[in-house]
């Protein structure tokens, strides 16, 4: 099977390439480093399959952040058939940098000249033959939003498998081309997987992970020699590749001399605007929330519990006229219908949330978030960056610390991780739902704004005492991308939030229905006693762990079993609520169970501990992952359990001695 | 012809970079986001937060203490 990577800047176009040659149902965002896993699609030519791999979008294939070198692992040692290297054509000399990265490491490139039509609209002329003949590589045009010259890129980059284009090194002035002959000399012997002037180029660069994989003492000792004269060609090398680039783009691009002044600028004006923009930041994220509780829970939410509702009974009554089991009975309109179903009916909540993040993420304006809260996350110890990864956040935890990848210090990259737990998932509203139509139905939205904000202002306090403390030194300088303003594609948007709700159904269908199995299992036994009741097993574990909670309000065995199944997943949380308070799918039992259960103060403190408390498993998992520890995993675990019991307890006893 | 700081230009101010000053790592990273010596920039905004400016059509935001770093021939 051949294999063909896409490579290139964010921004580029990059995953809506893929996503036109392979037909997969993947998103495309707008804020850099959206790409942060390796994706894999394929497509069909002439009757034969090629894969084709998405890697991280990059500015270069050094060794400055993971992406980079995930990137650039994947082209030397992945051994790809053919690179395709999107260039963005509106913003061609930056673009040409990685090209010439890829020149220098012998892939076998072709070039997809992407946004042609948006060169145009700014008045920048590139002639083709000319780009193509100068770099040695063919070019593609393409707009790849419209999917043309798709095809003629494909046809391309097939021809090319058979027909590698030529090795041709760059020159970089005399004295390190005369020094590349040096090292290559002392690597004769050395077996690596790479063009020896690629590894030669790497190491006057500086670059350590090479110099490790070469394990050469001479090469060493060369290295240590210049270093020792002072000679460093790291800058210089940068510089020269940036000379080969305007040789090239001089006689290839013709642009006009003022830039043409786009729609996206005026927008900007006002976006960013030193008044305005925080406003407008905060409005929108207001709309956000208030646009997703009226449609998704008042005019939508209705329905599909409806739905549940009516398919519970009719489950029930099924199951009774062909004499099953009582216990199967049980198990079904109890534990699946009442646990899961209870899950299941906040999907059109979770569908719209998932649409409005995608609808921010594609318009552009989520770098212009990180923009506006730059200078407030500065003061923090943090920077705006951060703020990225904490939006995502609030879809799930998830790619949200996922997110953090883009950040250039360890520092930034470990606080970014350890507040974004703080950011409300989409999973937790289901849990904060019940609770607001069970004592606050007409201040819906208005809680969930205050609640989202309050983690968002945890996380912030959490920020500026871990850069107090644990991560002192300076934040990463802030240097980003404002990418043109574009219409969401709608395409685009549903596949994204249709991938989400998916996830969500296939949760609730595997860890949440065996979260709910055990939980039933354990509500059953010992055998005899009456399920869900304090005498069954799963009563005893919440007595256990009840006082726990006393202080907080709602030391009730319920209350701590639901807690404790919600790190398995937050969904659980209302699943357990639903098992143990209503056994029935009906949701307004639900309901009136939670008001005779809870105050309109427990409720709300109880709240404050699903917000701030131990992430679930699948983020714990996550961290484990990012951090490569099992130390931040356990911290992480721990450490939000105490603060969002400390919050709780605060809100219930000042809240107690208010009189509320 | 005047040399100033990135952070003292106005917008609409145009000129072109002539120094960066600060480490290696900083002045790459720099280098391959376009912002290389000899480039001409336009500054967009610059009041609060980090100053935008525009490189041949693209914006870029730079925080202040990085904008204070980059010497400007205007």
């Amino acid at each position: 099977m051949n294999t063909i990577a896409l490579v290139g800047n964010p921004n580029s176009g990059k995953t809506t390439l893929f996503n036109a040659i392979t037909g997969a149902n993947q998103h495309v965002g707008n804020w850099p480093g959206v790409t942060v896993e390796k994706k894999v699609g394929e497509f069909k030519f002439n009757n034969k399959i090629y894969d084709v791999v998405d890697l991280p979008g990059t500015y270069s294939l050094g060794a400055f952040s993971e992406d980079e070198v995930v990137a650039r692992d994947y082209v030397v040692k992945g051994n790809p058939d053919v690179v395709i290297n999107v260039v963005d054509a509106t913003n061609i000399e930056r673009n040409l940098y990685l090209t010439t990265q890829l020149l220098e490491m012998g892939a076998n490139v072709v070039i997809a000249l992407n946004m042609v039509d948006e060169a145009k609209t700014r008045e920048i002329e590139i002639n083709i033959e000319s780009l193509s003949k100068n770099l040695g590589v063919p070019v593609i045009s393409t707009v790849a939003s419209k999917k043309s010259g798709v095809e003629k890129l494909i046809e391309k980059t097939v021809e090319c498998i058979e027909k590698k284009s030529e090795y041709h090194p760059l020159s970089y002035g005399e004295n390190i081309d005369k020094e590349i002959k040096t090292i290559k000399e002392l690597l004769k012997d050395s077996k690596a997987d790479y063009p020896a002037d690629w590894i030669a180029i790497k190491l006057l660069e500086g670059n350590k992970d090479i110099l490790e994989e070469v394990n050469n003492k001479d090469v060493e000792k060369r290295l240590t020699f210049l270093k020792d004269k002072g000679i460093d060609y790291e800058l210089e090398i940068v510089d020269k590749r940036y000379d080969f680039i305007s040789n090239i783009t001089k006689k290839s691009v013709v642009k006009p001399d003022e830039a043409v002044v786009t729609l996206s600028d005026k927008i900007d004006k006002v976006i960013t605007n030193k008044y305005l923009g925080l406003p407008i930041f905060g409005l929108i994220m207001f709309i956000v929330f208030q646009l997703t509780f009226k449609i998704g829970q008042d005019l939508l939410g209705g329905i599909v519990e409806s739905w549940i509702e009516t398919f519970g009974v009719f489950l029930s009554k099924e199951l009774v006229l062909i004499n099953a089991p009582e216990w199967l009975i049980s198990f079904i309109s109890d534990g699946i219908i009442g646990g899961v179903g209870a899950v299941l009916s906040f999907i059109p909540l979770i569908t719209v949330l998932y649409f409005f993040l995608g609808v921010l993420e594609d318009t552009g304006y989520m770098a212009r978030a990180a923009y506006i809260m730059d200078d407030i996350m500065r003061a923090l110890g943090l920077q705006g960056k951060t703020f990225i990864s904490m939006i995502i956040g609030f879809g799930c935890n998830v790619p949200g610390i996922m997110a953090t990848r883009t950040l250039e210090t360890k520092k930034d990259k470990m606080i970014a991780i350890l507040i974004n737990p703080f950011m409300s998932c989409g999973a937790r509203i289901p849990i904060y739902l019940v609770f607001i139509s069970a004592f606050f139905p007409e201040h819906g939205g208005i809680i969930l704004f205050i609640l989202y904000f309050l983690g968002i202002l945890v996380a912030l306090i959490m920020g500026k005492i871990f850069s107090n403390t644990l991560f002192k030194g300076e934040s990463s300088h802030f240097i980003m991308e404002l990418p043109p303003y574009r219409l969401p594609s709608f395409n685009s948007v549903i596949k994204n939030m249709w991938q989400q709700v998916l996830h969500f159904i296939e949760r609730a269908g595997t860890i949440i229905f065996a979260v709910v199995a055990i939980l039933w299992i354990l509500s059953v036994l010992p055998l005899g006693v009456e399920p869900y009741s304090q005498a069954s097993l799963l009563g005893k574990i919440g007595t256990l762990l009840a006082p726990i909670f006393k202080p907080a309000g709602f030391g009730t065995w319920q209350a701590s079993v639901s807690l404790a199944a919600g790190i398995a997943a937050k969904e659980a949380v209302v699943a357990v609520l639903g098992m143990v308070y209503a056994g029935v799918s009906e949701g307004s039992e639900l309901i009136v169970a939670i008001q005779n259960a809870f105050t309109p103060l427990t409720a709300v403190s109880f709240m404050v501990m699903v917000l701030l408390y131990t992430p679930c498993a699948a983020t714990i998992a996550t961290v484990k992952q990012e951090t490569n520890s099992y130390k931040w995993a356990i911290f992480i675990s721990v450490y939000t359990f105490a603060l969002a019991w400390i919050a709780s307890v605060l809100v219930y006893q000042i809240g107690s001695l208010l009189g509320f | 012809m005047k040399v100033m700081a990135l952070i003292q230009l106005k917008p609409n101010d145009k000129g072109r970079i002539s120094e960066i000053k600060g480490g290696k790592q900083i002045c790459k990273r720099l280098f391959e986001l376009g912002l290389n010596k000899g480039v001409e920039i336009e500054v967009v905004k610059n009041d609060i937060g980090p100053v935008i400016v525009d490189l041949s059509g693209h914006k870029l935001a730079i925080g202040r203490g990085l904008a204070n770093n980059i010497i400007i021939q205007a």
